[in-house]
């Protein structure tokens, strides 16, 4: 049942790393499960906030306080991460151990970039009087939002203890599931921010 | 003060850690001592013996707190646990038995048998089941520690807010509650993922997915369950929690919040719950019933069907735990449907089990007397299930005892007793020692009479009015004898536990080994010693059918043909990084009880460090080879 590599094998070969082994296809399998909870629990968030986005007690409105230019940025920063994520695991399978670095060093860079400007993004609703205690609004908003933002911070960190690894390791049979994992949850926190864009920011500005 | 002492016994800890412990030789000896071996075990028999004996020990705990409900309410007018003190009570008793009893026990099942049973040397994720546990077990003592530092929860298991709030529920209960089904319910949604990666991967040859016994079907289903329902869970006591340590107003209708969102976020959890704790206890009564009747199980697909559809309806009908709060006739139509449809696969798996039975060669061994104890009575409280299921019927019933009774006589009839049943079937396999027949026998009559006296009068009691929840009655008003009678049955159900410990202790003392096979059984797991060698299989078995052992038997082979050579065995390392990381978050999470920023991120900073480093570390487990499997039974591992 269980191949005969060793998980520090280096590959010869290109093709899907991550399945190569018992373990890798435990991982990925395991993790598509996780990726099902994860859904639910930002559907459970989107629920909250999509109830509660009225309740602004007096304070700024959705249309009063959302940027789109600011947003659509962040926006672009994020989506473009997730093509930089495609590239990378596409050079792991093709054993281009330098582009791979290089594509998730990108990654990682757009993820950060991303983040300032949520960071400053909230720094200036706080300003506005849009804060996480003001209204059942702002705990709605700063709930589901910033748990977007958690993700990505650990995703982030994760990337980057995966590039470290990866530099001292090489790229072995232990490392590809490891990768394509993370890689796995950077798109994730994609798609659940195409939701937040749409369901918080879009409807937000004309709903 | 309490803060002091977590905070010097943390600092302790670490730096015994940093420095080697006292000494290396000291360390050394730890190392080889039995008791690090079992907090550093990644084995799945092993971490499913720590969860069913720790289910076990909260499941003493929780009887104990309804003993003392049980006195206060057995004479009208008492004041031996009044007021708080009696909210404390029925809260925690609540509370510990989904969260802390029925559902580590039934993981401690599920994680021993289910990989025996398909075939399989361990777990998809030995690690996560090893941190799944102790996320479990550290969440259990940080929600008990709550009766020593600051009060018990007093909110009811459902900690419906707007009582859950500050302004309702000052002190630091609720806290507690949050923070420590928080730590918990991780440490399931990890176990939900891992035995599905399980089921799904790790299969002997010829192990097809309509081969699988029926308690591997429904711990499946149930961990399906458990993926899907715990995060609902995680989000409401997020909410929660926000509201009450930081200020936020989720929940607070004068901040603009909605106090249904907390009964619609638990619900959703909680419906799909209740068909977690009772799945795999149709699992392990159909193999009882099936082993015991020397029978097939009757209608095997139908109850894979069964099992299948009852987990999807279990997500669409949590409304009707809120038929009251007024969503409308039309969401109360719904959903009532919907929940009346659930008696149709459960009542097809009552029929398989009788027609199970029907013309079978039953043995009244004590498994299959709880199995047959648990037909009539886990009907009766399906019956009253639907009643409830009616919304103007239930605009009566609703918080009366009427509903305790219908929920303890699925939750005991059903998910307890077949605890106890796979207890007393599985133990020889477990632990390699027979329990006592005749003190099983004095435990089912026991339990089983004392349960049908303490809750059948309840169902009369709340159809005469009593609500629930309430720590006293008036005299005259017919409640009297009904109560005294309900309280007279936990002498019986106290009784027949005690003779369990017994029976367990007097196993521990034997020194009569179990056989491999005591119960004539039909699937995987009978076909490997008992108790059972730490790589499982020596060679993985090869499935020809469903009842795989059986089969095998009846064509005359005394054991299964394997799928493959002798080989040398792979097996991971042990390993205490998971401890430490649930520990972590207990930290973490008492540090959020009191409010105390420093501990809190301390605790999460210390399990963020610890998962650096898992991933860090370099450990591929170690081999057993061929000759130390053919050599002994007892063939010890040596390092890789």
């Amino acid at each position: 049942m269980a191949s005969h590599i060793h998980p520090t094998d280096r590959p010869t070969k290109p093709g899907h790393l991550e399945k190569a082994t018992l373990e890798g296809k435990n991982k990925v399998m395991g993790f598509w499960l996780f990726l099902g909870a994860e859904t639910v629990l930002f559907a459970c968030l989107f629920g909250t906030y999509l109830a509660l986005r009225n309740s602004t007690m007096g304070g700024p409105t959705t249309q009063e306080l959302y940027d789109l230019k600011l947003v659509g940025l962040a926006t672009f920063f994020l989506l473009t991460s997730s093509l930089t994520s495609v590239l990378a695991m596409n050079a792991m399978n093709r054993l281009n151990v330098r582009a791979m670095q290089f594509w998730l060093g990108v990654t990682v860079l757009l993820g950060l970039a991303f983040l300032i400007l949520e960071i400053y993004e909230f720094v200036h609703y706080v300003h506005e009087g849009h804060t996480f205690t003001s209204s059942a609004f702002g705990s709605s908003f700063y709930a589901l939002v910033g748990t977007h933002g958690a993700h990505v911070t650990f995703g982030i960190c994760w990337i980057i203890g995966l590039m470290i690894q990866t530099a001292r390791r090489g790229l072995t049979y232990e490392m590809a599931p490891k990768l394509f994992l993370s890689s796995l949850y950077w798109h994730f926190i994609d798609v659940v921010w195409v939701f937040i864009f749409t369901l918080v920011y879009l409807l937000g500005k004309v709903g | 003060m309490g803060t002091l002492l977590i905070l010097l016994v943390l600092t302790l800890f670490l730096a015994a850690i940093l420095t080697g412990g006292y000494n290396k030789e000291f360390l050394l000896r730890a190392r080889q001592t039995k008791v690090w071996d079992w907090l550093t075990t990644v084995d799945h028999k092993k971490i499913g013996i720590m969860y069913f004996l720790s289910g076990f020990f909260f499941l003493l705990i929780g009887g104990l707190e309804a003993i003392f409900m049980r006195l206060q309410l057995a004479v009208p007018n008492n004041d031996l646990f009044t007021g708080d003190i009696f909210n404390q009570l029925l809260t925690m008793h609540g509370t510990t038995m989904i969260f802390l009893a029925a559902m580590p026990m039934i993981f401690g099942l599920i994680n021993v048998i289910m990989p025996l049973q398909i075939g399989a040397r361990d777990v998809a994720f030995p690690f996560l089941n090893s941190l799944g546990f102790w996320l479990f077990f550290w969440g259990g003592i940080l929600l008990n520690l709550s009766w020593f530092f600051g009060g018990a929860p007093n909110a009811g298991w459902t900690s419906y807010t707007s009582l859950a709030l500050n302004s309702y529920s000052p002190g630091l209960g609720v806290d507690y509650y949050v923070l420590g089904l928080q730590i918990t319910g991780i440490g399931s949604l990890m176990s939900g993922i891992n035995f599905i990666a399980t089921i799904i991967n790790m299969r002997t040859p010829g192990m097809t997915f309509l081969r699988m016994p029926m308690f591997t079907w429904t711990s499946f289903v149930t961990s399906a369950l458990l993926v899907f329902a715990m995060p609902p869970l995680t989000v409401a006591l997020l909410l929660l929690m926000f509201d009450r340590v930081f200020g936020a107003a989720i929940f607070d209708h004068a901040m603009g919040g909605s106090s249904v969102i907390w009964q619609h976020l638990f619900w959703i959890f909680g419906h799909p719950e209740v068909y977690i704790v009772i799945l795999p206890a149709f699992g392990i009564m159909s193999e009882i019933i099936s082993t015991f009747s020397k029978k097939r199980l009757f209608g095997y697909t139908s109850m894979v069907f069964a099992t299948v559809l009852i987990g999807f309806l279990g997500f669409m009908v949590w409304v009707h735990h809120m038929f009251t709060v007024g969503l409308g006739p039309m969401s109360n139509s719904i959903f009532a449907v919907a929940t009346m449809a659930i008696a149709v696969p459960t009542g097809i798996k009552v029929f398989n089990w009788l027609f199970t039975m029907w013309g079978g060669e039953i043995h009244f061994k004590t498994p299959m007397l709880w199995a047959v104890g648990f037909v009539p009575t886990f009907v009766i409280g399906g019956m009253t299930g639907v009643m409830l299921s009616v919304p103007p019927a239930d605009y009566q019933y609703q918080d009366s005892y009427f509903v305790v009774a219908h929920f303890h006589y699925v939750l005991v009839g059903g998910t307890a007793f077949a605890l106890f049943a796979g207890a007393y079937y599985w133990w020889p396999k477990m632990f390699g020692k027979m329990l006592s027949e005749k003190l099983g026998k004095w435990h089912f009559w026991l339990f089983f009479i004392g349960f049908h006296m303490t809750f059948f009068p309840q169902h009369f009691l709340g159809l005469f009015g009593m609500p629930r929840r309430v720590f006293t009655y008036q005299a005259n008003h017919g409640l009297e004898l009904l109560n005294l009678i309900s309280s007279i049955g936990v002498i019986g159900m106290t009784l027949g536990t005690i003779f369990f410990m017994v029976a367990v202790v007097q196993a521990a003392r034997s020194k009569e080994l179990a056989p491999a096979d005591p119960w004539d059984g039909r699937t995987l797991e009978w076909s490997i010693p008992s108790p059972v060698p730490e790589y499982n299989f020596a060679q993985l078995p090869l499935v020809r059918g469903a009842d795989a052992f059986w089969l095998e038997k009846q064509a005359g082979n005394k054991e299964m043909t394997p799928a493959e050579p002798l080989g040398s065995i792979h097996m991971p390392s042990g390993s205490y990084i998971p401890m430490l990381m649930s520990l972590g978050l207990f930290v973490a999470g008492y540090g959020f009880v009191v409010k105390s920023w420093i501990i809190g991120a301390i605790g999460i900073a210390f399990t963020f460090i610890m998962m650096y480093i898992r991933s860090f570390e370099q450990d591929f487990g170690y081999h057993i080879e061929p000759e130390e499997i053919n050599g002994s039974a007892k063939a010890k591992e040596v390092k890789a």
